[in-house]
């Protein structure tokens, strides 16, 4: 006969499992890694150092400029999406359906290669207006729009139906009661996600990488990328991450306080 | 040729040929699929004349209400307002709606805009009316329901009775000649429904023409001119509402009564008769 334990007994034992693998794997993460040489490659003090201020005022300000450009592109093309996703000319249906599927189907970077490459092809002579802020704006947006085009679709579905009654039989046109009505109340319910999004976009912005930058346009990862090459040291890459947590980690706080909101509001 | 639609502010003598129905509809039918909800209605409200519509839950009534400002299309028939005939297809619908308000069973106020956004939004974007405009007729229809202190609040801070209350007040802004009432006091919780009854009742004595789809028989019996019953899609029986509710002629209008004012029949009584003795205050 094997002993039985209690309830509380057995919750214990499994907790006092639990303590063991994880300080069982943090020692060996401790004793076997090889500190010296990590902090010699990623931690040089004086390297980090000479990053600043360029990689604030060049490359941290690229990031947030790149993701704000497609952002804004990303929302204007999304809510054009949705909007056709939800019409009821059927064609648009399709072509709306086509494009979400195919650009949350590839891989940002094949989007980006397409856009550097394939459109200056396609179109010669025709510049895609602003530079290199137009091609990411570009790049970025055609991505984001994609998702933005679901979640916001999601919005205004969500939206109760008798808002849309009560805008029509006021006297509002279908096109009206969307924008003075829906729309407005389906933001309010997609900021979160939206806001989510914009971290990913912002992730996303390092594959400006794949484009060709000059100096002047270089966003944090092609900066530490090119320092660490530079200086044959990967302090600049480690500095980089740091600079993404510095505005991701933030956002990311917004997003749960903002969804906690939503949540208490319904 | 669409009869000229007459403009925004005109007063529904203005807007209705004298001796014509204000509102006249014609063998009515509305299926939804293989759902046969309607099943030839004809019915003429008259200028300032004041309908109930009573009947079972699924009897067609909110339906038949619906139709009358095209929220459901109708499957056949006609539907004049004022004059217009909103069944045709070259009308603009838009334009007669302003004409004719709805208050909803869900009150439906926007939730993003304060009650006084809620009543000056529809006048700006759907009249055109200026900002300063639009604000005075809501603070009159505000005063009119008796929510003028509650100008700066948003729909979610107001009981249900108040919600219902600013609905109306809204629906009041856009200077409408007739107003459709869906259910208005359904959602509410039994001590609220006076207040809007209340101002239903003052609706009437200033003779606008109201078509209320309702199971408040006491108001019907004190309000409305007439009392229409509905049951499976077509008019059972209609007449003055101390006949229909008193004296109904059809066994079917006899036993909706039965269950209806005797609730012990559906509920036990709790206390109070919640039925056809719910009087609002004042």
């Amino acid at each position: 006969m094997t002993s039985r334990l209690t309830r509380r007994q057995r919750r214990r034992v499994w907790q006092a499992i639990q303590y063991a693998v994880f300080v069982a794997v943090l020692v060996l993460v401790v004793v076997l890694a090889d500190w010296d040489r990590l902090a010699n490659q990623f931690a040089q003090p004086d390297l980090a150092a000479r990053l600043f201020p360029d990689i604030i005022t060049i490359a941290l300000r690229n990031t947030v400029v790149y993701t704000f450009s497609g952002f804004l592109f990303g929302l204007v093309l999304g809510l054009v999406v949705a909007m056709m996703r939800l019409s009821s000319v059927t064609p648009y249906r399709w072509v709306a359906g086509v494009y979400i599927e195919l650009f949350r189907g590839l891989p940002a970077l094949l989007i980006f290669i397409f856009v550097g490459v394939a459109v200056p092809l396609a179109f010669p002579g025709a510049e895609i207006p602003g530079g290199i802020y137009g091609k990411v704006a570009l790049g970025l947006g055609l991505v984001a729009a994609a998702y933005m085009a679901e979640t916001i679709r999601a919005g205004i579905q969500a939206v109760p139906k008798g808002q849309m009654e009560a805008a029509r039989s006021l006297g509002f046109s279908h096109a009206r009661a969307m924008a003075s009505v829906i729309i407005p109340q389906a933001f309010r319910i997609v900021i979160p996600p939206l806001t989510n999004e914009l971290v990913l976009l912002f992730k996303d912005s390092s594959l400006v990488l794949f484009l060709g930058v000059t100096l002047e346009q270089r966003e944090l990862t092609k900066f530490g990328r090119d320092l660490a090459s530079e200086t044959a040291n990967s302090t600049p890459i480690l500095v980089a991450g740091l600079c993404y947590l510095l505005v991701t980690v933030p956002l990311s706080f917004v997003v749960r306080r903002l969804e906690a909101r939503a949540d208490k509001a319904t | 040729m669409p009869q000229q639609t007459p403009p925004a502010d005109a007063t529904p003598a203005d807007a209705t040929p004298a001796g014509r129905p204000e509102i006249e509809i014609r063998d009515l039918h509305k299926s939804f699929g293989d759902n046969h909800v309607l099943r030839g209605i004809d019915l003429d409200v008259a200028p300032g004349e004041v309908v109930c519509v009573i009947g079972p839950s699924g009897s067609g009534k909110s339906t038949l209400l619906r139709c009358v400002n095209l929220l459901e299309e109708p499957s056949r028939g006609t539907v004049h307002v004022g004059g217009t005939e909103l069944t045709d297809p070259d009308v603009d619908i838009d334009a007669v709606r302003r004409r004719i308000g709805m208050v909803f069973q869900q009150f439906n106020l926007f939730p993003h805009v304060d009650v006084t956004g809620n009543l000056t939004l529809p006048q700006r974007r759907v009249l055109g009316r200026d900002k300063a405009r639009a604000a005075e007729v809501a603070r009159e229809n505000l005063d009119r329901v008796g929510l003028a202190d509650k100008a700066g609040a948003f729909p979610a801070q107001l009981s249900g009775g108040q919600q219902q209350r600013v609905a109306i007040a809204r629906a009041l802004s856009m200077g409408p000649e007739v107003m459709l009432f869906d259910e208005p006091t359904s959602a509410l919780d039994p001590e609220l429904v006076g207040e809007v009854l209340s101002v239903m009742r003052l609706l009437a004595g200033e003779g606008m023409t109201m078509m209320v789809v309702t199971h408040e028989m006491s108001f019907a019996r004190e309000v409305a001119d007439r009392v229409v019953f509905m049951d499976g899609g077509v008019i059972v029986e209609q007449g003055p509402a101390a006949q229909v509710i008193t004296r109904p002629a059809h066994e079917r209008t006899r036993n909706f009564l039965d269950r209806i004012l005797d609730p012990a029949a559906v509920e036990p009584p709790v206390g109070e008769d919640p039925g056809p003795t719910r009087q609002p205050e004042g």
